[in-house]
């Protein structure tokens, strides 16, 4: 268990060692984002740009415009949110090489509530051309990612959480973006989910299973690119597919699951994740218990769904499967 | 690119820094007229400034627009992209025919700056504030990579409104940076900015920044300010000259250059209803002739 930060932080670390192109800049966050790990070994190629984020954006465009690898150190939420257009206009537009290292992603951000919780940043920046999102599932593909991102040209966010996480690979792990992983097979139903979400998915169809309902995890680590056929063909060996998110249920991982199986005419759809509302302060388990994302609120909802039967609850007329809701 | 300098090939490699800025009034003048869109107060404001850079200060080589050690400029009034365009089309970066694609569709000029499509272009822009960030960028990675080169940009006095702007000026004072300069044309004038029925009391003139309240605050950031005449070339010259004399003493420079808005046309000038007003045929040819310009297009 390591937390996705630490992973960033120390992954950038070693990466410099060889690569003297990396810059990590900073908006006054180093010590939350693990970025200090960077700006004690190698501190001339660190930047403090101090509370100035929108600044922070276009300092890390004209860095890379020459050939350094700026790598952003802030809270997701005043990346995404903030800088929304330094991000739009003067990296994705131009394509310029910045990588958005965005920690403190999604719902459980230590107690900041919801000024600090970003569960809009996959609808944001999924919609914008020429940007890859990524968001690990542990510390071993964090690293993986952060590796990939630094190599690769061009923009790259990256969605990192603040906790440690539990472990889902292992040192065999190669990162390939659009992949698509099958973590746990399952008859009944499939969990889709995304970043740390995933380890509760498969808590989740551990719960199941031992009410005789077979579930499947599904962890979609890049959310785009994605392999949309890898989507379909989990999609389609089930009745029922629900989406886990730690993030608002539109225009992220369930808005790409749900435009990927709507388009190809395809199945029954349940979203998980915050319903079209805002977070607040309070623990993590009160904040997955509220939003349907602890691993017994989701087999709950999953039971709920298929009837108790295991059986799609309305699965004798194929053509009046709807979304949910 | 094929590096062929038709500009200089229609009036000259010769042609002085005032006929240059007449014909680049007029190929602006012209092109919003025939593309129907596009800005034409600000540009005009602007002229005399770009023509100083492109033609006098600015180490650059159109032939070899990526060429490393170049020069940085980066034009943070977005909108005032066709301005740059007609100077950059003088200096050879591509031919002045070109102009006639402007906000046509698939053109490598498109209405703000976009460095994916025109070579020659430092950074993309347009939404108002970002400029000086991407040159404190472009600063701090020469002093990095230990390059020479400059990086300049140039600002509206309107858009110095957006926060963005002083968290750049901010940090580049703290950074030091030396080799970052910016060109504010301070035409005192912007899209809006007051009702109708205010201007029977307050004239046309909007001052976005009111008095020298614009360089008391550069110099509270701890810049090096240089007031100039933006239409006066031996004022910008001189100016520049400074701006790149290495004595600021590690701080960055502005020149805050006092310009007339729709410079050049009397009918124009100082009207902020002309920021992105289309001139008619009349107009247009109105202003052939207070520009000097012959019937075939060229400075007489």
């Amino acid at each position: 268990m390591r937390s996705q930060r630490e992973t960033w932080g120390a992954t950038l670390v070693e990466l410099a060692e060889t690569n003297g192109d990396i810059l990590v800049l900073d908006g006054d966050l180093a010590n939350s984002t693990k970025a200090d790990l960077f700006a004690e070994a190698h501190p001339a190629r660190f930047i403090e740009l101090g509370i100035a984020e929108q600044a922070m954006v276009g300092v890390a465009a004209g860095l890379a415009s020459l050939g350094f690898v700026p790598w952003l150190s802030s809270f997701a939420v005043f990346l995404t949110h903030r800088s929304l257009d330094q991000i739009r206009l003067l990296v994705a537009q131009p394509g310029a090489n910045v990588k958005i290292g965005a920690a403190y992603a999604g719902l459980l951000t230590g107690l900041t509530g919801k000024t600090h919780q970003d569960v809009q940043d996959l609808a944001i920046m999924r919609a914008m051309p020429g940007m890859t999102v990524l968001a690990p599932g542990d510390d071993i593909e964090c690293a993986a990612m952060v590796r990939w991102a630094t190599d690769i040209d061009g923009p790259v966010y990256l969605r990192l959480t603040r906790d440690p996480t539990p472990r889902l690979f292992d040192d065999t792990y190669e990162f390939a973006p659009g992949r698509v992983h099958r973590l746990r097979e399952g008859r009944d139903a499939v969990l889709v989910s995304t970043g740390p979400q995933t380890s509760r998915c498969l808590a989740a169809a551990s719960i199941l299973a031992t009410g005789g309902i077979d579930a499947g995890v599904v962890h979609i680590p890049s959310i785009k690119p994605v392999d949309g056929g890898a989507i379909l063909t989990a999609a389609r060996a089930v009745d029922l597919v629900v989406t886990v998110e730690e993030h608002s249920v539109i225009g992220g991982l369930g808005g790409l699951v749900a435009e990927t199986v709507a388009v190809a005419g395809h199945g029954r759809l349940v979203r998980i994740g915050l319903e079209d509302c805002w977070g607040e302060s309070a623990p993590n388990a009160f904040l997955l218990d509220r939003h349907g994302l602890s691993p017994e609120r989701i087999a709950d909802r999953v039971r709920r769904e298929l009837g108790g039967s295991g059986r799609v609850a309305s699965s004798t007329d194929e053509h009046n499967r709807g979304g949910d809701q | 690119m094929t590096g062929v300098v038709v500009g200089d090939g229609e009036i000259g490699p010769d042609a002085d820094l005032a006929t240059r800025a007449r014909y680049g009034r007029w190929l602006v003048v012209r092109t919003v007229a025939s593309s129907g869109a596009g800005h034409i107060g600000g540009p005009l404001s602007a002229m005399d400034l770009w023509v100083a850079l492109y033609f006098r200060v600015l180490n650059i080589r159109p032939a070899d627009p990526a060429w490393p050690h170049r020069d940085r400029f980066i034009l943070s009034k977005g909108h005032s992209a066709i301005g740059l365009y007609a100077v950059m089309a003088q200096r050879g970066y591509f031919p002045v025919d070109e102009l006639a694609t402007f906000d046509r569709g698939d053109s490598r000029l498109q209405g703000h700056p976009d460095m994916t499509c025109l070579p020659g272009l430092d950074a993309s822009t347009g939404s108002l504030g970002q400029g000086l960030a991407v040159g404190v960028g472009i600063a701090l990675g020469a002093r990095l990579r230990g390059l020479p080169f400059r990086t300049w940009v140039m600002l509206g006095d309107g858009e110095c409104q957006e926060g963005m702007v002083w968290e750049a000026t901010l940090a580049a004072s703290r950074l030091g940076l030396e080799n970052l300069m910016a060109i504010v044309d301070v035409n005192g004038l912007q899209q809006y900015g007051l009702p109708k029925v205010l201007e029977a009391s307050r004239g046309d003139r909007r001052e976005p920044w009111p008095g020298d309240q614009l360089r008391r605050v550069f110099q509270s950031f701890d810049w090096r300010v240089l007031d100039v005449d933006g239409h006066d070339f031996d004022s910008i010259l001189a100016a520049c000259d400074i701006a790149r004399d290495g004595k600021s003493a590690g701080r960055p420079t502005v020149i805050l250059a006092r310009t007339i808005k729709g410079r050049g046309l009397s009918f124009m000038e100082g009207r902020h209803a002309w920021h992105a007003r289309i001139p008619t045929p009349d107009e247009v040819e109105q202003a052939r002739l207070e520009l000097g310009i012959d019937e075939s297009g060229r400075p007489a």
